[in-house]
């Protein structure tokens, strides 16, 4: 039956339906009605199995009827069903009766909540292209002219979404229609209607036949880019984008120029933070000529606004506008035009700004070069490291990779310094936390003589930080420095102080010396892990405080697979033992746990036990458990199998 | 057009006596004004981009010593020297002109708010113009983008010292006895009135509280605006509730509006209908209700009370957008229902009986104890007892079961002892009905329960018949899927060939044929 599989027979297979009769409409749509929202919302969620259960031909003739008839309800409600009826398809009968979804999304699509009317429309969009052309014609284009001629403007915002999806695919009588809908929409009386519109010019504007675009879009964009409300100009901008990739070049002076320095201009300025946000956009757009002759000066005066919000857009925009300069003259445009307005931004009075500058003026090092680097920007990276918001610090110290690359960042290891301090001390734990995230990348940067100088206390003093989150982004943080290092100078430098800490009179700082170990024994290895890290958390068995005892119990349980036979048989097993007696219900709870998943180590013979150390496939080398599985996980799973081999 | 009553509660006039010294008017706020304009220095608001020079402005005689015949010029003078702007957030900047404009301002204020014959027609532009020049501005982005009205400071407009007096001199000129409607109206137009309504996004209460007076009059007195300007206000509305959920001046707006419904001519046209069920009910649903809802409650009784049939709209409204999570706006929703049954019509409650109090029973079994208690606190409303007992076959059994359970399950024993003393009304009431219910409590839990287990059955059959259905269509197609990536594949292609160039007769071939 495979083999006559044709695009019908996906609908033949949904209609085939033996139990029909099951179940009778009525109580499924007594569902539907429930009273509870709750339940009314659930059984909409799973209106698929409904239509199912119904089949394809009760789905199309009971089913959306009522669904059409109801619709006014809780707009969660209808927000899912808007959903549900865009993968209908199938459950209708296929692509030959999809047009049985459009009378319910057609009054969804009406709807005043703007959730449930968007997601109509998406909806709609995507069953449209299951349309037959015909079908398009016939059913689909009258519902848009319904819309796009509603009374009120919730149908003609929705309707602006649905050409572009129907006008590729209609004969050119239905074309013109289909434009001047689209232009009446763009003039309509209520702001809503036109931001909706333009916001599906630069769309609309794609579909169209060159030629009208020309025409009709031309003017409607120009329309829309002067219209008295600031919300419905600066979607216009956007509109601007699509637009001008769209014209030949030789146009674009006369038809879309005007309009783009009038917005840059503009007296509003949410016009002119979306000309700074959609910047990059326009420069590819408008292509390299236009670029410089006037892109260049709109974004020096845009750099230069007296809005810090357009500002810090601009700001944003500065190394993407750099790098898609052309190139024959690039650094000159940067070092004449563009680096004299960031020279003022790295002393701008607001922190946004500058923030938004730190985040992407180590990118322009790469596209200078390295003299050029170090002469002109560097000076302003060494400002910026020492900017009062911390926020610009962290961005500039979270791009170094970039300068890095070009002049190596011994240049800056000066000024770096004290900024990291700095910003390691700061009074708010999310900029320490940010900081500290850095640590593994500076680490490998830097290298490991310069980290022991200058950084090694700092990621001590971390762990003594009065706020979890530290203690614990620290811990992590000394793993990967051991990664990045090595076992060995672990050893050395971080274990000592870590074991220290196992007898501070403060038991928070006690069990980050537990946390510590938990994190570094893989990385450390098993000689580390076994001679130094155990004797220390078996001491702190005897702890006082419960919940250092029950985390050596977690300790146990996270390092046993790499302790060796003999500790795990003499040491590990007797202490657990003991705690799994503790008074406190919590340690016994752990220990117990810790034992259960620990009872193949204790079990097993200890030439197998030498293995245990190296890699699941190599111990089990038929194992069916992925990789990514925990090791002791695994061995559990597995010990039925293996007691019964040793047999 | 509907007659526009200015009732007494109409906003009042924000009170400004010109013999208060100047200092102290022009700036109340020294220290945050201060703190402002250092965070700001280098940079001047939008208002000032295209005012390329600062133009040098000169004292000119007071109004009060010219003479009759140059009156009138010499006010046109002071209106045209008001038009110079100044940049406020640089404090020292440019002092004397701001002292100048300023004194300027005054005099016009003085003068247009004490003598008569002032404002004559020539002077109508230059006075608008003034007033445009200086008041219709891009209100700057919020200096905090996540401003909370109710709990953060606002932002105070830097240029206040000037713009109150501007404000207070289109007022003055607004309610004075010269004003002619008729020839305001060539510039007080739509584009005039659009600019002023936006201005109502200030953060500043100062500027919107002038706003509101402001806007007050002009629609009291240029009829032909009326329309405009409520429909205007209606796109702001649904801007505010559909888009941006972001709009300072909602409440002043409402305000105006609660005056405005309360002129509405009887029989209420469908514009005023669809007003209030499209745009004043979904208002309920914006976060910062709290802001504006005291306005908004006002409007919705004003719509009761001038035509008792919308009630129904009104209710059923409320109760679709009913808050589910927060239960600070379930109180204010609370007060609003309770503002409407009072003044609601018999015939009305009896229309939404059913759903209102199936929702005032979900409040009452609400475990915040503030909303459990808001809704209890209607036994206390004398009115609405009655509507209760008029209709306490109806009501009773619908909230009979909520009761019961919550006065043994509440955890606040305020609660508890109110819903006992609701109990023990209702047992007064009616009491045959009462043991009735309590009598068959118990059945109706157990038929609820075996309901809900065949609600589980019915969606457990359900779902299994989906699964083998959706087996049924996923192997149909990846069978689909199989067949065409055949098609498709090189190997399938050259075979087609091949066969062809055997023999050129052979017919097209079938998917049946992949069976080969």
């Amino acid at each position: 039956a495979a083999e006559e599989g044709g695009p019908c027979s996906l609908s033949k297979m949904a209609g085939a339906d033996g139990d029909d009769s099951l179940y009778p409409i009525a109580v499924l749509i007594d569902e539907l009605r429930n009273e509870d929202v709750q339940l009314r919302l659930n059984s909409i969620k799973k209106l698929s199995t409904i239509a199912l259960a119904l089949g394809v031909e009760r789905t199309r003739t009971e089913l959306l009827p009522f669904l059409t008839d109801t619709i006014y309800d809780e707009d969660e409600v209808l927000l899912a069903l808007a959903e549900q009826l865009g993968n209908f398809t199938m459950l209708v009968g296929g692509p030959e009766y999809v047009h049985c979804l459009l009378p319910p999304l057609e009054s969804l699509a009406t709807v005043e909540e703007t959730v449930v009317r968007d997601k109509a429309v998406e909806s709609l969009r995507k069953i449209s292209q299951e349309h037959s052309p015909v079908d398009l014609e016939v059913h689909f284009e009258p519902l848009v002219k319904r819309l796009a001629s509603g009374d009120w403007f919730t149908s003609r915002t929705s309707a602006c979404g649905l050409f572009s999806v129907c006008y590729p695919r209609v004969s050119s009588t239905v074309k013109a229609e289909i434009r001047q809908h689209f232009r009446t929409l763009c003039s309509d009386d209520t702001p809503m209607v036109r931001r909706a519109a333009a916001s599906k010019l630069g769309e609309f504007a794609k579909v169209l036949e060159l030629d009208y675009v020309k025409s009709d879009i031309i003017s409607l964009f120009t329309a829309l880019a002067s219209d008295e409300q600031d919300s419905v100009r600066l979607l216009a901008v956007e509109a601007c984008v699509s637009i001008a990739t769209l014209l030949p070049q030789e146009d674009l002076e006369t038809l879309v120029m005007p309009t783009l320095r009038q917005a840059a201009e503009d007296k509003s300025w949410r016009v002119r933070y979306m000309v700074a946000d959609k910047f990059s956009e326009l420069q590819k757009a408008v292509g390299p000529e236009i670029t410089k002759n006037d892109l260049v000066p709109a974004f020096q005066n845009l750099l230069k606004d007296c809005e810090a919000e357009v500002r810090a857009a601009a700001a944003n925009k500065v190394k993407e506008f750099c790098e898609n300069l052309p190139e024959d003259n690039r650094e000159q445009i940067i070092m004449t035009h563009i680096l004299p307005c960031v020279k003022e931004l790295v002393s701008d009075t607001n922190q946004h700004v500058k923030s938004a500058l730190a985040s992407v003026i180590m990118g322009l090092s790469t596209i200078l070069g390295k003299d050029n680097t170090i002469e002109h920007l560097l000076p302003l990276f060494l400002a910026q490291l020492k900017d009062e918001c911390p926020e610009v610090r962290l961005n500039i110290i979270s791009n170094l990779d970039c300068v890095n690359e070009v002049i190596g960042i011994r240049q800056l290891s000066q000024s770096l310094l004290p900024a990291i301090v700095e910003l390691a001390e700061d009074a708010k734990w999310r900029v320490r936390l940010a900081i500290i995230e850095y640590m593994p990348l500076l680490a490998g940067q830097l290298g490991v003589e310069f980290f022991d100088e200058k950084l090694n206390t700092l990621c001590m003093a971390w762990l003594i930080d009065h706020v979890y989150a530290i203690r614990e982004a620290a811990t992590c943080n000394l793993m990967k420095l051991v990664e990045k290092f090595g076992a060995e100078w672990a050893q050395n430098t971080i274990v000592p102080k870590v074991l220290g800490m196992a007898n501070d009179p403060n038991y928070l700082h006690r069990m980050t010396t537990l946390f510590c170990i938990n994190a570094l024994s893989e990385a450390c290895g098993q000689e580390i892990t076994t001679k130094q890290m155990l004797p220390v958390v078996l001491k702190m068995s005897n702890d006082q405080v419960a919940n250092v005892r029950f985390n050596v119990a977690k300790s146990l349980q996270k390092i046993g697979p790499v302790l060796d036979s003999n500790a795990l048989q003499t040491e590990v097993k007797p202490v657990l033992e003991k705690l799994a007696t503790d008074t406190d219900m919590d340690v016994k709870y752990f220990a117990q746990e810790a034992i259960s998943l620990l009872c193949i180590f204790f079990s097993i013979r200890p030439n197998l036990l030498c293995l245990l150390n190296t890699s699941q496939m190599l111990y089990f080398p038929n194992s069916i458990y992925p990789a990514s599985m925990p090791f002791c996980t695994v061995c559990c799973l597995q010990q039925h199998r293996l007691n019964w081999s040793n047999k | 057009m509907e007659t526009t009553k200015l009732p007494p509660s109409s906003p009042s006039s924000p009170t400004t006596s010109f013999s208060v010294p100047s200092a102290e008017k022009v700036d109340g706020f020294p220290r945050r004004s201060m703190r402002r304009a250092r965070q700001r220095r280098s940079h001047s608001s939008s208002q000032f981009r295209y005012q390329s020079s600062q133009v040098e402005l000169t004292p000119l005689p007071l109004l009060k010593d010219a003479p009759v015949a140059e009156l009138h010029d010499l006010f046109c003078k002071k209106l045209q020297q008001c038009c110079v702007l100044f940049d406020f957030l640089d404090c020292v900047a440019d002092l004397k002109g701001k002292e100048i404009k300023r004194a300027a301002l005054n005099e016009l204020v003085e003068s247009v708010a004490t003598s008569r014959g002032v404002l004559i027609e020539p002077l109508y532009p230059e006075a608008i113009k003034m007033i445009s020049v200086n008041i219709f501005r891009t209100l700057p982005p919020s200096e905090n983008p996540e401003f909370d009205p109710e709990e953060d400071e606002p932002t105070l407009e830097a240029s206040w010292p000037h713009l109150q007096l501007v404000y207070e001199f289109f007022l003055r000129f607004l309610e004075s006895p010269d004003f002619q409607p008729s020839m305001a109206k060539r510039y007080v137009d739509q584009k005039f009135v659009l600019q002023l309504l936006e201005l109502f996004d200030s953060e500043d209460p100062r500027e919107r509280e002038y706003l509101k007076t402001i806007l007050h009059r002009v629609y009291g007195k240029l009829l032909g605006l009326r329309a405009y300007i409520r429909k205007q206000i209606n796109n702001i509305f649904l801007r505010f509730i559909y888009e941006t959920e972001h709009f300072n001046g909602v409440a002043e707006l409402l305000e105006i509006l609660g005056s405005i419904i309360n002129g509405f001519a009887l029989p209420l046209k469908a514009e005023h209908k669809q007003f209030l069920v499209r745009v004043l009910i979904p208002l309920h649903t914006a976060k910062s209700l709290s802001i504006f809802h005291a306005q908004l409650a006002y409007c919705v009784v004003q719509f009761m009370e001038k035509d008792a049939t919308v009630t129904e709209y009104i209710i059923r409204g409320l109760l679709k957008y009913w808050p589910k999570t927060c239960t600070q706006k379930e109180v204010m929703f609370l007060g609003e229902i309770e503002e409407i049954l009072d003044v609601i019509e018999p015939s009305q409650f009896i229309r939404v009986q059913e759903p209102l109090f199936k929702q005032i029973a979900a409040c009452i079994s609400s475990p915040h104890f503030q909303v459990a208690e808001r809704a209890l606190y209607f036994w206390n409303n004398e009115y609405i007892l009655s509507l209760i007992e008029e209709n306490c076959q109806v009501i009773l059994p619908l909230v009979f079961a909520t009761l019961y359970r919550v006065s043994k399950e509440h955890w606040n024993q305020t609660i508890v002892s109110l819903i006992y003393n609701v109990l023990k009304t209702f047992m007064e009431m009616n009491s045959k009905l009462f043991d009735d219910l309590t009598a068959s409590y118990k059945v109706e839990k157990q038929k609820e329960l075996k309901r809900e287990r065949e609600r589980a059955e019915l969606w457990r059959g359900l779902e299994e018949h989906q699964e083998r259905r959706m087996q049924m269509l996923t192997e149909a197609a990846r069978n689909h899927k199989r067949v065409y990536s055949r098609l498709a594949s090189p190997r399938w292609q050259l075979f087609v060939k091949r066969r062809q160039l055997c023999d050129p007769r052979s017919k097209p071939y079938l998917l049946s044929d992949l069976s080969v």
